[in-house]
């Protein structure tokens, strides 16, 4: 286990008792409610909404005016360059670690990084994070009463390849409770950390699994109200990644905004 | 992708959530340069939510051009070795929703040009990154020369300069909502 040295460590975020009162049900009638208006409107959104009430800790921390738009200027238009120093090949493999091989289903999860020009993310940080087989994350305020596999931190990270490429290989996460709502449970999923070749594109997301069954329960998910923009984050088993008696493959492309840099074509090399 | 003149579909964002403290802050995130540098100087503040609470569960990240407004492409930001810098910082808040950066003041990446220290929020209960600018508040003429402030009403644009305190500190709170509410950015192509 790891991360306990922090004694100042208060959990500001656990509710009392009747803070998970509301049921699926009611949590299922809202966001119905939000789908219909949604429909109505006929404005199409691709990212999910800041303001989504059925996701409870959004109501005081989503900002109430729309975003101001800015021209961006010349530090905007580059992001921070990470390299070989910064990123061990090692650490795309969340499956090594001293004890032994942690319990769970094998996977690799890759896929390409482009932007919104369909040009590749190059040599650019990717870091990944995830509960364990069993839903449980290494983390103090995790107090899901699952297993830790002490074989298991759910860390990784990875620099893209010249293709914009990017591949991991860890342990399918498990589904967890959590608070929002009563019997409130995530579906199983990957935490993405993206840059871009320019900060603007800076982005984190979640990667779900095909056919979850959780997927119309969750508020997270759900708070992208477009079906077709939150399928965007679910990734597609992928048989030619599977290896034999060794692992199942996934396959997830993710687009990053446009870049708003004027490229030549050197920089760009697509 | 043979017509390059279509524009991709962006991928959807999602919420940090609560547990990425263990995976994304790392040692030395928030030195941008050792306290010790000559020139170093304190960025800090407070994440609150829409009651005014301080929010304990918030990591934010900055990006700046050096002192002289030049933009580093040197890599070691995860991996510091004290003398280069990168440019970009990242920390989680602590308890009391209370960050630091130790950097140095960006100087003007064109002359006459405002500088300004780009800032991204994210936090459990956000369910996208946020972006902001922090602006220096000494040359005055730049401010008052720039674009963005210049659409912005006195209280807006005042959510977007940083204090400098008697210290040299620069102090910057961000409201995520709220009568004080920053002011975040939307750029083309989003």
């Amino acid at each position: 286990m790891t991360t306990e040295n922090d004694d100042t460590f208060d959990p500001p975020y656990v509710k009392g008792a009747d803070d998970a009162a509301d049921t699926q049900n009611q949590l299922n009638d809202e966001m119905a409610a939000i789908s219909k208006q949604y429909e109505n409107a006929g404005k199409e959104e691709t990212q999910p909404r800041l303001d989504y009430a059925p996701y409870r800790s959004s109501i005081l921390r989503h900002p109430t005016k729309d975003p101001r738009h800015a021209d961006p200027e010349t530090i905007e238009l580059y992001a921070p360059a990470f390299g070989q120093r910064d990123v061990h090949a090692l650490e795309s493999d969340l499956t090594i670690q001293d004890g032994g091989e942690p319990i769970g289903e094998r996977i690799r999860i890759s896929g390409r990084i482009l932007d919104g020009d369909g040009r590749p993310v190059r040599n650019q940080l990717v870091e990944i994070w995830q509960a364990n087989a069993a839903g449980r994350y290494i983390h103090k305020r995790d107090q899901h009463p699952a297993p830790i596999d002490p074989n298991f931190t759910g860390v990784g990270r990875c620099l893209t390849g010249d293709d914009g490429s990017y591949s991991f290989i860890t342990i399918k996460p498990g589904p967890y409770p959590w608070k929002n709502h009563l019997n409130a449970w995530r579906p199983a999923h990957v935490h993405f950390s993206l840059f871009g070749t320019d900060f603007t594109q800076r982005m984190i997301t979640q990667m779900y699994f095909p056919g979850d069954p959780l997927f119309a329960l969750d508020p997270i998910y759900q708070s992208i109200v477009d079906p077709k923009a939150r399928e965007r984050l679910v990734a597609d088993y992928d048989h030619d990644i599977s290896e034999h008696e060794w692992l199942l493959g996934y396959r997830w492309d993710i687009v990053l905004s446009g870049s708003n840099r004027t490229w030549t074509e050197d920089d760009s090399n697509v | 992708m043979s017509e390059n003149t279509e524009r991709l579909v962006p991928t959807p964002g999602q919420t940090i959530g609560p547990f990425y403290g263990y995976a994304l802050p790392y040692e030395g995130g928030e030195f941008l340069v050792d306290r010790s540098h000559p020139n170093a100087v304190r960025l800090h503040g407070t994440v609150y939510d829409g009651h005014g609470t301080p929010v304990p569960d918030s990591m934010l990240e900055i990006w700046q051009a050096d002192e002289n407004g030049q933009v580093s492409q040197e890599p070691g930001s995860l991996k510091r070795d004290g003398y280069t810098f990168t440019g970009f910082g990242r920390v989680a808040v602590d308890n009391v929703g209370h960050y630091d950066f130790t950097t140095v003041n960006p100087g003007p990446t064109e002359d006459g040009k405002a500088p300004f220290i780009c800032l991204t929020v994210f936090a459990r209960g956000l369910l996208n990154r946020l972006f902001t600018r922090v602006y220096l508040p000494e040359d005055t003429d730049a401010l008052a020369n720039d674009p963005l402030l210049n659409s912005l009403s006195e209280a807006e644009r005042a959510s977007m300069i940083a204090e400098r305190q008697a210290d040299g500190s620069l102090r910057f709170d961000v409201h995520l909502q709220g009568d004080d509410e920053t002011v975040f950015l939307a750029y083309p192509g989003i």
